[in-house]
């Protein structure tokens, strides 16, 4: 197969996929409109296929698909919901002028407490400039992930800590051994979503963060109807190998989802 | 109240009475928990002195803190020089996963070759060289207390005060100090003032140095990302029989994820991962050991290096099937003759063994 051929295949191939993942179209509706699908969809693929393709096992798609689940867990993240990369199928990336970089990807994401897994298209783009700026996500809409319902326990969660008396307060999630105290998981990973909004925030093409341990979490008062913790939160990134220490503050309820009010990076542990 | 619980048993939920230091037995010796220093010398001398015929311990080199790096020399004993496979664990404190999977990996080659013929034929034929914790200073140290759990270097002060450790896997004389390393002893990446500057590479070094051309396979165990890395970790340089490790490393992966599903990718560190300088791995290539991988073992990020016990199992499952993969062929490479490759990469494989010496 002469590679032209087999480069538009590709994107075909690619953009059907992509399409129906942004339009949501479930298969019935999609044959209704077939004709207007190949245009548009080679249309789409030539944006697709733009730039450099990228071997989904390597560290730059890699890198760029790890944002994916933490743009998602600051949206729908929560006590129980929280998202990973499951896997990333096919990556592209095309460089845009002097701002940046834009990332394509085929990834699959799962909601682990669930064991949901959906596969679909996005796009990550990394600004380039003197000072680090947050990369930009763009997910389709999601037709798993977003419906999974945690309306029940996260009702309870809610209100058992809404006006709880003493408050909250827990350190080193988990511990040297990576045990949990099973009442302090749903904390766990509230810690892990509130993390993400650090980690989307600093994530640049040199970087790859998940949060290695919580060393403090205390509730605060609720307030506004939120429940409000402070904490120490200890990051990892893999490419440094650091262990980046920051100091986080925010809010959850179901119907608000979570917040974070302020993050403030701490000084390095010298012997941490 | 969790913070009393603490502080009488940090070993987690079991109490100090199940940990009866003095008189331990290996019956009784839970592979699936993590254990400290002590714990884990008493199980190597209680090992040698239970398998005498096939298992001796070797003082190999000291720690910073003057610790003896001890490894277990596992094998049928003969009087003929033997073929020699390595493999190391805890070179970086924090990854706890991996001392329990040298251990885990001890018990089960002892318990397979009494009947498994291939294992039989492998202790047979090869001696296993396998050091449970290499950096022992740092994992002692990230034992200490819930703030040093995620130490990464050894112990050795740093040229300036307040500086401690220096990353043992960018301090080998492999394209030392190129890529992937930090000059500041600050960083958890330091490479050191020069290459084996610290007496734990040094000891690596000099005892596989005098008896590089045993050695047919390398293996150093980490944790965590479900990796399988071959050299080099310098982007500038290709291993000469990369083909070879790559099919043998997918093969491993394969074998991998048959036990329990999990995926490993495959890579050099460069492409999976990002560069380095100065690793283990990397100075055994050069010197010649023609089959090196380094493994990344669980999990993929989610909880880390804090991969809790419950895990420790299937970690070791996984990764031993993988391991054994890579062996039992560096093996019959060499013993049998009888490989399953194609015509074009025996080939290339014989053209590789030829120059593993003169190239990188």
């Amino acid at each position: 197969m002469g590679l032209r051929s087999f480069v538009v295949l590709a994107v075909l191939i690619c953009a059907g996929g992509r399409l129906t993942a942004k339009m949501g179209l479930d298969s019935s509706a999609r044959g209704e409109t077939t004709e207007g699908l190949d245009t548009l969809a080679v249309e789409e693929a030539m944006g697709v296929m733009a730039g450099r393709e990228l071997n989904p096992s390597f560290y730059e798609a890699q890198r760029a698909a790890h944002v994916v689940p933490i743009y998602l867990n600051t949206r729908y993240g929560s006590p129980y919901k929280v998202f990973q990369l499951e896997s990333v199928h096919k990556a592209t990336v095309e460089d845009v002028g002097d701002t940046g970089r834009r990332y394509h990807l085929e990834l699959s994401v799962k909601e682990f407490i669930s064991d949901t897994t959906e596969k679909f298209t996005a796009e990550v783009f990394f600004p380039l400039g003197e000072k680090q700026l947050p990369p930009k996500v763009q997910v389709p809409s999601l037709e798993k992930l977003t419906k999974i319902n945690t309306k029940a326990e996260e009702d309870t969660l809610y209100q058992k800590y809404k006006t709880k008396t003493p408050l909250l307060s827990s350190d080193h999630l988990p511990d040297n051994f990576g045990n949990m105290d099973p009442d302090m998981k749903p904390f766990w990973y509230l810690c892990i979503v509130a993390s993400s909004f650090i980690m989307l925030k600093e994530s640049t093409e040199n970087t790859f963060y998940n949060m290695a341990q919580v060393a403090s979490l205390t509730q605060m008062p609720t307030e506004n109807d939120q429940l409000k913790f402070d904490s120490t939160v200890l990051l990892h990134d893999m490419v440094s190998q650091e262990i980046p220490r920051w100091k986080l503050l925010f809010t959850w309820s179901p119907a608000e989802g979570v917040k974070a009010l302020q993050m403030e990076q701490q000084p390095r542990c010298e012997n941490c | 109240n969790f913070k009393t619980e603490k502080k009488l048993s940090l070993s987690g939920p079991k109490t100090i009475s199940n940990r009866n230091l003095a008189t331990l037995s290996l019956a009784e010796y839970d592979y699936f928990k993590y254990h400290p220093m002590e714990e884990i010398s008493n199980w190597m001398t209680q090992m040698e002195k239970d398998h005498p015929d096939v298992m001796t311990i070797v003082d190999y080199g000291k720690t910073y803190e003057k610790r003896t790096i001890k490894l277990l020399k596992i094998g049928l004993k003969t009087d003929t020089k033997k073929k020699a496979v390595w493999m190391d664990c805890g070179i970086h404190a924090r990854e706890w996963i991996a001392p329990a999977f040298c251990q885990y990996f001890v018990k089960q080659i002892l318990q397979t070759y009494k009947t498994d013929t291939k294992m039989e034929e492998m202790m047979r034929n090869m001696d296993f060289y396998v050091t449970p914790v290499l950096n022992i200073d740092g994992y002692v140290y990230s034992w200490k207390d819930n703030t040093t759990r995620l130490w990464r270097k050894n112990r050795s002060p740093g040229p300036s005060s307040g500086c401690y450790g220096v990353d043992l896997n960018r301090n080998f004389d492999s394209n030392w100090g190129t890529v992937g390393v930090s000059f500041d002893c600050n960083a958890t990446t330091y490479c050191g003032t020069q290459p084996i500057s610290e007496p734990e590479a040094q000891a690596v070094t000099y005892f596989l140095g005098t008896r590089i051309d045993d050695f047919l396979c390398f293996l150093t165990i980490h944790s965590y990302g479900q990796l399988l890395l071959v050299p080099f970790g310098n982007p500038n340089f290709t291993a000469s029989n990369y083909d070879e490790l790559m099919e043998v490393g997918q093969g491993a992966a394969e074998a991998i994820r048959k036990v329990h599903g999990q995926i490993y990718r495959v890579g050099s560190s460069p492409d999976i991962l990002y560069p380095n300088s100065g690793s283990s791995r990397d100075w055994a290539r050069i010197q010649g050991i023609p089959m090196t991988y380094t493994f990344e073992l669980r999990d993929n990020g989610t909880l880390g290096f804090l991969l809790p016990e419950d895990q420790i199992q299937p970690t070791c499952e996984e990764a031993y099937s993988g391991a054994l993969h890579i062996i039992t062929y560096t093996h019959d490479k060499t013993f049998n003759g009888a490989i399953a490759v194609t015509g074009a990469t025996l080939w290339s494989m014989l053209l590789a063994v030829g120059v593993t010496r003169v190239t990188m």
